[in-house]
C-alpha cells in the first residue's frame, strides 16, 4: 500500500497489517456483542496509536448507535475515519474517501470473520449434540442472563443518550418501550417520535 | 429442544430471501438490530418460535462477536449451509453499512445544528427503549424456567445489577451468573431425567 501523510501518521501496510490482526483478535473478544469492545478500541486506536481524536471516537460510537444497523458497524464508522484522516481528510477529495471505504470494509471483515467462522462450527456442533444434557442445560441456562443483559444493554443506551437522567427523556423511553410491547407499531415511527420530541423540546 | 415448544416455526425459501430478509432487518434496526430481529423473525417471518429464539440469542449472544451477525450465521447456515451463513451476513451487513457511510457524512456536515443533536437524543432513548422492551418479553419463558420462578428471576435481576449498574466488565458477569445458571439448570435437568 502507497504511504499517505496526514497529520503525522502514515498508513503504511505493517500499520494496516497491524490494525486488521487487531480487529480479528476484538472479534473474538467481544463476548455480548460489538458495545463490549468499545472501551479497548478507544485504548488501541485513541491513546495507543492515536488515529482517530477523542471527539472523532465518541461521535462514532453515538452515530453506530443511533443509525439503523448492527452495533458492529462501529468498526466500518472508525476504519472510515482511519482512512479518511490518514488519507488527508475531506481536503484530499476521491483519493481520502476511497481510503475510507477500503478501510471500513478491511476492518469490518476482520471484526466479523473470525467470531463468524467460530459460530458456524459451534452450531453444526451443538445440533448433533442438541440432546446431550450438557447443551439443554446450556441453551435453557442461558436465560436469566440473557434478559438480564438486554436489559442492561437497553439502559446503558439509555444513559448513553441522557447522562443528565432528563425525566421527559426518561419518559420518552418507557413510552417508546410500552408501545413496543402494547402494540404493533412500526419501530420507525417510534424513532421519529423519539426525533421529533427531541427537536421541538430542545432536550 | 425447548422448554415450551407450542408454536411451529417455517423455514425461509432460499438464499436470496435471507439476503433480502436481513437487509431489510438490518435497515429497520435501531439502537442494535436486536429489537426488530426478535420482531421481525419471531413475530412476522416465523421462522422461529420466542423459546427457539431464546435459546438461539443466548448462544449467539455467548459466543464471541456480534450478537447479531452470529445470529444471521447460525440461522443462514443451519438452513442453506455456507452459503446461507454468507447470504444472511452479507444482507445484515451490505446496505446497512453504505447507509451507515451515508449518515456519517451527513452527519459530518450537520453537526453544529443544536436540534439536530436534540433530535439525537431523543431518538437515542427511544432506541433504548425498544431493547428493553426486547429483553422484557423473555419474561413469560423465564417464569416457566426449569429452575424455578424466584431463582430465575433472582438471576436475571443479578444480572441487570451487575452489568447496568455496577459496570462490571461482561466477561465477568457471564462467567459468575452463566456459571451458576447454567449448574442450576443442569442440576435440574438431571433430576427431572432420571425420574
Amino acid at each position: 500500500m502507497v504511504a499517505l501523510a496526514s497529520q503525522g501518521q502514515y498508513m503504511t501496510l505493517a500499520l494496516f497489517l497491524d490494525l486488521f490482526m487487531h480487529f480479528c483478535m476484538l472479534s473474538l473478544l467481544a463476548v455480548g456483542g460489538a458495545l463490549a469492545i468499545v472501551p479497548e478500541m478507544h485504548r488501541y486506536l485513541v491513546t495507543d496509536l492515536q488515529l482517530l481524536t477523542e471527539t472523532t471516537f465518541s461521535q462514532s460510537v453515538t452515530l453506530a448507535q443511533i443509525a439503523p444497523g448492527p452495533n458492529i458497524l462501529l468498526v466500518a464508522v472508525m476504519g472510515w475515519n482511519i482512512g479518511l484522516q490518514a488519507a488527508g481528510g475531506f481536503e484530499a477529495g476521491w483519493t481520502a474517501m476511497g481510503m475510507g471505504v477500503l478501510m471500513a470494509t478491511s476492518l469490518l471483515i476482520a471484526a466479523v470473520l473470525p467470531s463468524s467462522l467460530l459460530s458456524y462450527f459451534t452450531v453444526k456442533w451443538l445440533q448433533l449434540h442438541q440432546h446431550a444434557r450438557s447443551v439443554r442445560a446450556f441453551r435453557s441456562g442461558m436465560l436469566p442472563l440473557v434478559m438480564g443483559l438486554m436489559l442492561s444493554a437497553g439502559w446503558l443506551l439509555q444513559t448513553a443518550s441522557n447522562p443528565t437522567m432528563d425525566w421527559r427523556l426518561l419518559l420518552i423511553c418507557a413510552l417508546s418501550m410500552l408501545l413496543v410491547l402494547k402494540t404493533r407499531v412500526h419501530l420507525l415511527w417510534l424513532m421519529l417520535g423519539g426525533a421529533v420530541l427531541g427537536a421541538v423540546l430542545g432536550l | 429442544m425447548s422448554f415450551e415448544s407450542l408454536a411451529v416455526s417455517k423455514a425461509p425459501r432460499s438464499r436470496t430471501d435471507l439476503f433480502v430478509s436481513f437487509t431489510w432487518l438490518g435497515l429497520q434496526g435501531f439502537g442494535g438490530v436486536l429489537a426488530v430481529v426478535q420482531r421481525e423473525i419471531v413475530d412476522r417471518k416465523q421462522w422461529m418460535t420466542l423459546s427457539e429464539f431464546a435459546e438461539e440469542w443466548a448462544l449467539a449472544q455467548t459466543l464471541p462477536g456480534p450478537n447479531v451477525v452470529n445470529l444471521s450465521v447460525m440461522f443462514g447456515g443451519k438452513h442453506f449451509g455456507p452459503t446461507g451463513a454468507l447470504a444472511a451476513m452479507a444482507g445484515l451487513l451490505l446496505f446497512p453499512g453504505l447507509l451507515m457511510l451515508a449518515i456519517v457524512l451527513s452527519f459530518q456536515a450537520f453537526a453544529h445544528v443544536p436540534m439536530v443533536a436534540s433530535a439525537l437524543h431523543g431518538m437515542g432513548v427511544a432506541a433504548a427503549g425498544m431493547v428493553m422492551a426486547a429483553g422484557w418479553r423473555f419474561g413469560p419463558s423465564l417464569l416457566q424456567h426449569p429452575i424455578g420462578r424466584p431463582l430465575a428471576v433472582a438471576l436475571t435481576v443479578v444480572s441487570f445489577v451487575l452489568a447496568a449498574l455496577m459496570h462490571w466488565p461482561l466477561v465477568k458477569v457471564i462467567g459468575l451468573v452463566g456459571l451458576v445458571s447454567f449448574g442450576l439448570t443442569w442440576w435440574r435437568l438431571q433430576a427431572k431425567d432420571s425420574t
